[in-house]
């Protein structure tokens, strides 16, 4: 192994990289544009369409009610729904979108209510469709506040107290560390963000440099220099490594700028949630503004590092198997898929870290990653995932030199 | 020099099983001479090149390339080799002085070196106009002339030219017959496949003709005419192989 003949193929494969659009594409600018993307664009309109589904007033068809005359003209009198004239099929009509909520009163429902025997009354809407189960929500509150001025009645008639049907009151308060919330809230995410951009890092530069070389033929090329074939694929492969850390720090400084710009609206924008890294305690205190612990950024980027060189080091080794760089794509698109499929497992809620699944890997670390951004830290879980990733990753390289080294898979043709 | 003895490359195939590429190949290529490989396609020639460029590994049998064994010490004999073919392409988005000076600097040679070495290079195949513009944007002419300073850089001692002409235009082909001619004239040790008559006639001292993987005859073009009795190159390098075979 010679150190400068390594550079030296490295330096020229980083000059020639960042003259490739496709690789500053995936290496630098998606990265760099995923989070303002995501925070102002996505997020942006997702809680515009929320903000405008729960300031729109529902329209409300009564089914019955004739004989509950009160009840429909509280009904009509609501500011927060519009009553509309009943059509023929209001079940039709609500799948249709063209009424957001019905609401059936029973007969002798008011009556019912004075004996204390009301029948139930049943309020129809459409499960998934947002502005429905919004006007539901406004119907049940309407009804929620009926049955509370009942129960106030009748107690005002008889003389007792209100505190006899509600005795006490409650109220939430939040005791966990801003960078808790923020954790729990992103930690699934970030990781998740992070092993897909490492990933699409590494699979642009990983293309280029094997398959794309054989199909241009420059392969031949290099390989007629008197440099041993281990240094070529130690400095084609720290290309590659670089192209997949490069993703990953672009997206987290986009993310961070993004943060301080004012990510605002990323999730659940409408309830005034933010993100901010580094926010202190006291701004925290004045509100739910969660935060990522930058200890935890620091940790995960520490983790990330053998993953990367993993990525590297498959993407390197599956598409210099490859004849063209289209066929390389046709291998590496679908890698994607097993890529995200532990990412994704990992942000589901209630998936913890455990002794087994420190060994998967991928899931391993959006695991850890998703503890070392909410603040905690299991050292002897960090140190398997950690150790369990470089022995992935050195087999991963190791695989790729004697890949490199074969005669069938070099001049496959 | 070369020195190549019962070189044999066997591939194996999932449906053909094993395919004999090279078949106890065995001919001497000395300094100030051209050895002509002429064959048809798929005869053998590139196998046999590219082991002498170490970039396959012979099955069996073996070679020195200046004096380096090219199995035991394939790096020592890369360094004294210049391999020109034209499956070697140049990198498109590199410059022609980036690409030299990469080569340049994994044959091992001084920044300083490379510059002086560029600077002599260029003004031999008249490169100047071009040599700091990106390779994608050159004519066949601009490439060949770049491929060439690539594979003279490092001043080797063997010269390897693996059909250099395939698919090249009149002049430029006319262009590296000059110059593969000149290579010959400093002392350089030339290996040239191709499977053009009209060239070997031209250029080769010795020819050896190849076919099916296996070296049929070999002698200089006098002794070729002579051995076959027939004067037109074609028809000698018909009746070596046996033939026209079917069509």
């Amino acid at each position: 192994m010679n150190l400068r003949n390594i550079v030296t193929v490295y330096l020229k494969e980083l000059r020639d990289s960042l003259r490739d659009r496709r690789t500053l594409m995936s290496t630098i600018f998606i990265p760099a544009l995923v989070m303002p993307l995501l925070t102002f664009g996505v997020g942006k309109i997702m809680s515009g369409v929320i903000k405008t589904a729960r300031e729109d007033i529902p329209t409300v068809a009564i089914i019955g009610g004739d004989d509950s005359p009160a009840v429909v003209a509280a009904l009509k009198k609501s500011d927060k729904m519009k009553v509309v004239e009943k059509p023929t099929d209001y079940e039709k009509a609500i799948g249709d979108k063209q009424l957001k909520v019905a609401i059936n009163l029973p007969a002798g429902f008011e009556a019912g209510l004075k004996v204390g025997a009301a029948p139930a009354v049943k309020v129809y809407y459409y499960q998934g469709e947002l502005k429905s189960e919004n006007g539901a929500r406004v119907v049940e509150r309407f009804l929620t506040d009926l049955r509370e001025q009942t129960v106030a009645d009748r107690l005002t008639e008889h003389a007792l107290p209100k505190t006899l049907a509600r005795p006490f009151e409650f109220q939430r308060e939040n005791v966990a560390r801003p960078e808790k919330v923020g954790g729990n809230l992103f930690g699934g995410f970030v990781p998740y963000l992070i092993i897909i951009l490492c990933f699409s890092g590494a699979m642009y530069p990983a293309m280029d440099l094997t398959a794309g070389e054989k199909e241009r033929g420059t392969m031949e090329t290099l390989l007629c220099s008197p440099v041993a074939r281990v240094d070529i694929v130690l400095g084609k492969f720290l290309m590659v490594l670089t192209g997949s850390l490069s993703a990953m720090c672009f997206m987290l400084i986009s993310m961070g700028v993004t943060a301080a710009v004012g990510g605002s609206l990323m999730i659940g924008g409408a309830t005034t949630t933010r993100m901010a890294v580094g926010t202190t305690p006291a701004q925290a205190a004045t509100g739910p503004i969660p935060m990522i612990d930058p200890m935890g950024l620091v940790g995960v980027l520490g983790m990330v590092f053998p993953v990367a060189v993993m990525f590297a080091a498959v993407a390197f080794t599956v598409a210099l198997f490859a004849k063209s760089y289209k066929e390389a794509q046709s291998y590496l698109a679908p890698m994607m898929i097993v890529v995200i499929l532990p990412a994704v497992i990992g942000m589901l809620p209630g998936i913890d870290l455990n002794a087994r699944l420190a060994f998967v890997p991928l899931l391993n670390l959006s695991l850890v990653c998703k503890e070392m951004l909410s603040g905690v830290w299991h050292w002897h879980y960090i140190a398997i995932i950690f150790g369990s990733s470089c022995v992935y990753a050195a087999v991963a390289l190791s695989l790729a030199v004697r890949m490199f080294k074969r005669e069938d898979v070099i001049f496959r043709a | 020099m070369i020195e190549a003895h019962h070189l044999t490359k066997v591939f194996r195939d999932k449906k053909r099983g094993k395919i004999f590429a090279t078949n106890d190949v065995s001919f001497r290529a000395p300094p100030g001479q051209i050895y002509g490989l002429l064959g048809a396609n798929g005869a053998g020639k590139t196998t046999t090149l590219r082991m002498l460029a170490t970039l396959l590994t012979p099955t069996t049998g073996s070679a020195t390339v200046a004096g380096f064994d090219i199995v035991r010490e394939p790096e020592k004999a890369r360094a004294n080799v210049g391999f020109l073919a034209a499956s070697t392409a140049l990198y498109a988005r590199l410059t022609a002085r980036e690409m030299i000076t990469y080569f340049g600097r994994l044959n091992g040679m001084a920044d300083a070196a490379i510059r002086e070495r560029i600077k002599q290079l260029s003004a031999e195949l008249d490169m100047d106009e071009f040599l700091d513009r990106r390779c994608d944007k050159f004519s066949t002419g601009m490439k060949q002339k770049t491929s060439i300073a690539r594979m003279l850089i490092h001043d080797p001692a063997v010269m390897i030219f693996d059909e250099p002409t395939l698919g090249l235009d009149v002049m430029t082909a006319r262009a590296i017959v000059r110059f593969v001619r000149d290579c010959r004239g400093r002392g350089k040790t030339v290996i040239y496949s191709t499977h053009v008559m009209s060239e070997v006639e031209k250029l080769c001292d010795t020819i050896g003709i190849i076919h099916d993987g296996k070296l049929l005859a070999e002698g200089t073009l006098a002794e070729l005419r002579t051995r076959f009795g027939e004067t037109d190159m074609e028809e000698v390098f018909v009746k070596a192989v046996g033939g026209e075979g079917e069509p």
